[in-house]
Formats: C-alpha cells, sequence, structure tokens
C-alpha cells in the first residue's frame, strides 16, 4: 500500500498509520474489523477539511471494513426548520457525498453501537468520538485508540492500524481504584460522576486507567453519558466498572484508592449549572445520541402538551424511523419540539445563537460553553423537558 | 551543527528558524487564513509561521489541528518544514495530509530564532544542519 500499487489515497493513509505507528513505538500493524469516522460536521471541518476529504475520494480511496460516520452539523433531510443557512448546507452536503463516494456508510450518529457498528468484546477496531471510543473499550471490551478524524480513515482505508495503546493487553489494566460512596442513577448525575472522576485525575497531574467501584445499577443510556463525560472531561479512553467491563472480573481492583462522596457528584454537578429557568431560551436532548427507549419517555411526557422554548431532540436516523412508526415523532412534533436526527447541539453550527441551553449531558454543557458560548442547565431527563414546557 | 532525527515526513527544506519552547494547537491556535499565531499568551503570539522551518517541542490540542495545517498549505501559508522534540499525532497527521517536512528527536533548545536551518528528511536518518548567523543560502 505504501508504494502506491492501490492508488494515491491508500498510499496516503497508509503514510499516516506508518508514522503513528512510529511514533508510538508499534511493532506491526493489526487488522481492524471496524470504523467510526469523526470530524463531520462542515462546521469543524471547513473548506480545508472538505478539500482533503475530496482529494482521498478522487485519489480512490475505498473503506476495507465496516466505516460509519459520527454527526453531520445539520438534519440531513429536515435542514431547513433548524434554521440552517443554505451556504452551509451545500457544505455539508459535499462532506457527505466525499464520504459515501469511499463507501463509508453516512449514518450520522455518535452511537455506533446503538445503530448497526457494534464490535465484539477482544475484536480490535478503530473509532474516533471520544464517547463511543470509551463505550468500546469499556462496556464492550472491544480494543481501540482515540482516533482522530485523518487517522480513522486511514484505518477504514487500509483495514488496518497500528498496535499500540489500547489495542495491547499491558495497557488496558486498572491503575487506580474509584470507589463511588453515593448513589448515582440518572444521566445527569452519571455526567457530574465522569466530571468529578476526570477532574480529581488531572489535579493529580495524571490520567490513570481506573476501576470504578460502588456502582450499582447503570443502564445502557446512563453509560453511554458516563462515557461521553469521562472523556470529556478526563480525556479517558478506557475505564473498568466492576459489574460492567467484562475484562473489570479478571483483574483485582487496584490498591491506591480514590473515594468519590455525595459532595464530590454535587460539586460537579453545580459547576455545570451557571444559569438559571428563566435564562434557558434552548432545550436538548440526545448527547449522545437518544435511544428508542428514551424518545418513548420523551412522547410519553410531551403528548397532549406545547413546549414554550426551542426543544431539539438529537438522534441517529434509524432511531427516529422506528420512532416515525410507533407514532413517537407525531407527537413530539405536535408539542412543537423539533427532531434533528444525523446532527447534535455540539457539531451544529449554533454558536451564540442562545443564551442558555437546559440538557440532561453533561458534555452537551462542555460544549454549549467553550464552542457555543452558552450558559447551561444540568437537570435529569424527566426534568429538562418540564424545562422546554415551562 | 548537524542533528540526526526520525523522520515523521519525508522532504527537503530550508529556512529561517522560528523557535518557541511552548506547545502549538494549530487548531484555534494558528490562522489557518493568515499563518499568525493567534492563541492568548503564546510567545510567538502575533507571528507568522509561513515559509518557516516552525520548530517547538510538541504539538498540543483538538485532532481537528491536523486539519488547519492542511488548510494553511492550501493557502500558501505552511511553515516549510516542523522540528519537534517529541512529535505527537495531530502534528503528524497535519504534516502527513499537508506534505511538510517534519523531523523530530532533536535537541530543539539548541535552536534559536533567525538561525539558518536546513532540514533533509529523505530517508530514516533525517538530518537537520543549523547554520547559525548565516541568514542566506
Amino acid at each position: 500500500m505504501l508504494t502506491g500499487k492501490h492508488g494515491p489515497a491508500t498510499k496516503k493513509a497508509m503514510e499516516i498509520l506508518a508514522a503513528l505507528g512510529a511514533i508510538y513505538g508499534a511493532e506491526h500493524m493489526v487488522p481492524v474489523t471496524s470504523v467510526q469516522i469523526a470530524g463531520v460536521s462542515y462546521d469543524n471541518l471547513g473548506e480545508a477539511g472538505l478539500s482533503f476529504l475530496s482529494e482521498m475520494a478522487d485519489g480512490g480511496g475505498k473503506a476495507r471494513v465496516l466505516t460509519t460516520l459520527n454527526p453531520a452539523g445539520m438534519d440531513i433531510e429536515n435542514w431547513q426548520a433548524l434554521g440552517i443557512s443554505p451556504e452551509f448546507a451545500e457544505g455539508q452536503f459535499r462532506v457527505i457525498e466525499a464520504f459515501a463516494r469511499m463507501g463509508v456508510v453516512t449514518s450520522c450518529t455518535c452511537t455506533p453501537y446503538l445503530s448497526g457498528n457494534v464490535p465484539h468484546y477482544g475484536e480490535h477496531i478503530a473509532w474516533a468520538e471520544s464517547s463511543a471510543v470509551c463505550y468500546a473499550n469499556s462496556v464492550i471490551g472491544a480494543r481501540t485508540n482515540r482516533e482522530g478524524g485523518p487517522s480513522a480513515l486511514a484505518a477504514a482505508l487500509t483495514g488496518c492500524t497500528p498496535a499500540y495503546g489500547y489495542h495491547l493487553d499491558e495497557n488496558r489494566l486498572p491503575r487506580v481504584s474509584v470507589d463511588v460512596r453515593a448513589t448515582v442513577s440518572s444521566n445527569d448525575a452519571f455526567g457530574a460522576l465522569g466530571k468529578a472522576i476526570g477532574q480529581k485525575l488531572e489535579v493529580a497531574g495524571e490520567k490513570p486507567l481506573v476501576t470504578i467501584t460502588g456502582i450499582a445499577r447503570a443502564s445502557v443510556d446512563n453509560l453511554k453519558s458516563f462515557c461521553a463525560s469521562i472523556a470529556t472531561y478526563g480525556g479517558a479512553a478506557m475505564f473498568h466498572m466492576a459489574g460492567i467491563t467484562p475484562e473489570a472480573a479478571q483483574v483485582a481492583p487496584p490498591e491506591r484508592i480514590m473515594i468519590i462522596a455525595d459532595e464530590d457528584i454535587a460539586a460537579a454537578h453545580a459547576s455545570m449549572n451557571d444559569a438559571s429557568s428563566e435564562d434557558v431560551d434552548f432545550v436538548s436532548l440526545g448527547c449522545p445520541h437518544l435511544s428508542i427507549g428514551e424518545i418513548a419517555r420523551i412522547a410519553e411526557l410531551l403528548k397532549g402538551k406545547r413546549v414554550k422554548k426551542e426543544f431539539w431532540i438529537t438522534t441517529a436516523r434509524p432511531t427516529r424511523q422506528i420512532a416515525d412508526r410507533m407514532g413517537y415523532t407525531a407527537i413530539i412534533e405536535a408539542s412543537g419540539a423539533k427532531f434533528a436526527a444525523d446532527t447534535c447541539c455540539v457539531v451544529a453550527p449554533i454558536k451564540g445563537r442562545f443564551r442558555a441551553l437546559a440538557t440532561d449531558s453533561a458534555k452537551a454543557c462542555y460544549y454549549a460553553y467553550s464552542k457555543n458560548k452558552f450558559k447551561t442547565v444540568l437537570k435529569p431527563f424527566d426534568d429538562v423537558i418540564a424545562e422546554a414546557l415551562r | 551543527m548537524i542533528w540526526h532525527g526520525r523522520k515523521i515526513y519525508q522532504g527537503n527544506a530550508a529556512g529561517e528558524a522560528l523557535v518557541t519552547r511552548m506547545g502549538i494547537s494549530f487548531f484555534g491556535g494558528v490562522d489557518p487564513d493568515t499563518g499568525v499565531i493567534v492563541e492568548r499568551g503564546h510567545e510567538l503570539e502575533g507571528q507568522c509561521i509561513s515559509g518557516k522551518v516552525l520548530v517547538f517541542p510538541t504539538g498540543k490540542g483538538s485532532t481537528v489541528g491536523s486539519y488547519t495545517l492542511y488548510r494553511l498549505r492550501r493557502n500558501g501559508k505552511a511553515p516549510s518544514a516542523i522540528i519537534n522534540m517529541e512529535c505527537e499525532t495531530i502534528t503528524a497527521v497535519g504534516c502527513i495530509i499537508a506534505e511538510i517536512p517534519c523531523v523530530d528527536r532533536i535537541p530543539i533548545d539548541q535552536l534559536t530564532t533567525g538561525a539558518f536551518v536546513v532540514v533533509q528528511a529523505d530517508d530514516e536518518n533525517a538530518t537537520v544542519e543549523a547554520i547559525l548567523g548565516n541568514y542566506e543560502i
């Protein structure tokens, strides 16, 4: 592939992987079975990123394994209703088209594990999207590093990745135990827990893999929220959680213990609440993308009511289609809330458009503040819906 | 003075060194249209990296930074070469897609801004030669 026999795009892809392998001391390449590419929103890519992708498509790049995409900057079918400009839409369509030409499934979701790109335990994969990376390593037990957009694309076009980091057994072992001595049950509380752990580790000046104990129950919805948060605030690509992570049963929790108490979670939670209900003019659920169970709950709570604020329901296209069939979409849209499939409030071009966001997602709070200059209100799922109705 | 380093991306270049002891975040830290460093409080804030042999310890920040290097290249504002103490993913991927010669494992504390530097990275054993005080080719 390095000689150019498979075309310039494949050659460039292998050059990227060979350089990364050399930098991180990989001894060989490992075949991957699944790729998830980030860097899809035209808001983040710009013309430069788009021209790189077009060049790779023109250069004959073709995905050799199942490859799916992160959210785009807009709902591909319903962008006008979300206030997206025609210029932005045109750029976004060209990005999607370039990926499609390379045989990438233009799924546009940050939860590939809910939409048909699901690796099994022990499988080597190359995923970008930090929350999905964390979920794949920690909940499924598949093996991936935190890829960037170009390195994930390179893995797709070659079908391999350099064997370093989380592909190797020795780097998947925990070094610190985190004992959670608090009740954590809702998505927002799991998000606050992710931030609390991330910040404690940052203060200690290190980023060790942790074993988390003390969590009695965690649903898939809770775990996707937690993974997004600990990846955003702690840079974590993986954790062990007793009772959840397949590998956690194979290793004893490390002796060095860090304790997370109710007040740590409360402090993290409070740090993501810098606005009051009166300030909120934007409500969004679906960071990471909503599951069909969560959408059913939204429909239940919105039935026969009218929302009073801009309310985005962000999810993957297939989930939206099941919601259509079940009648949830009709109920939700009758309330005035808007479906934003294929996209989310993190990657859409909405900087400065609103004053304050209400959400159940700690990750969404981070980007609302840093990227879009919004204040934030973090609440449990049902309370966020109440916020939209207020 | 000649140092031997590790080739990250091949190519040859020569030019004036622009040296910083601080990390560089290309995404948000460098204006992709002008090549000027815009990170608040950076020791090179306000300086242009275009055409220079850019010398810094290592990259930092968002992985989207790789695309910023690519964009600088498309705009004709890229540095002529990059020299690092230890190269990381963002800079490495950026140099590869933007085709900017890049060498690391060079003792960059011995390089000073203004020195004329020749980078030869055609094979694995890349060299960086600094001709101090001589700014002419």
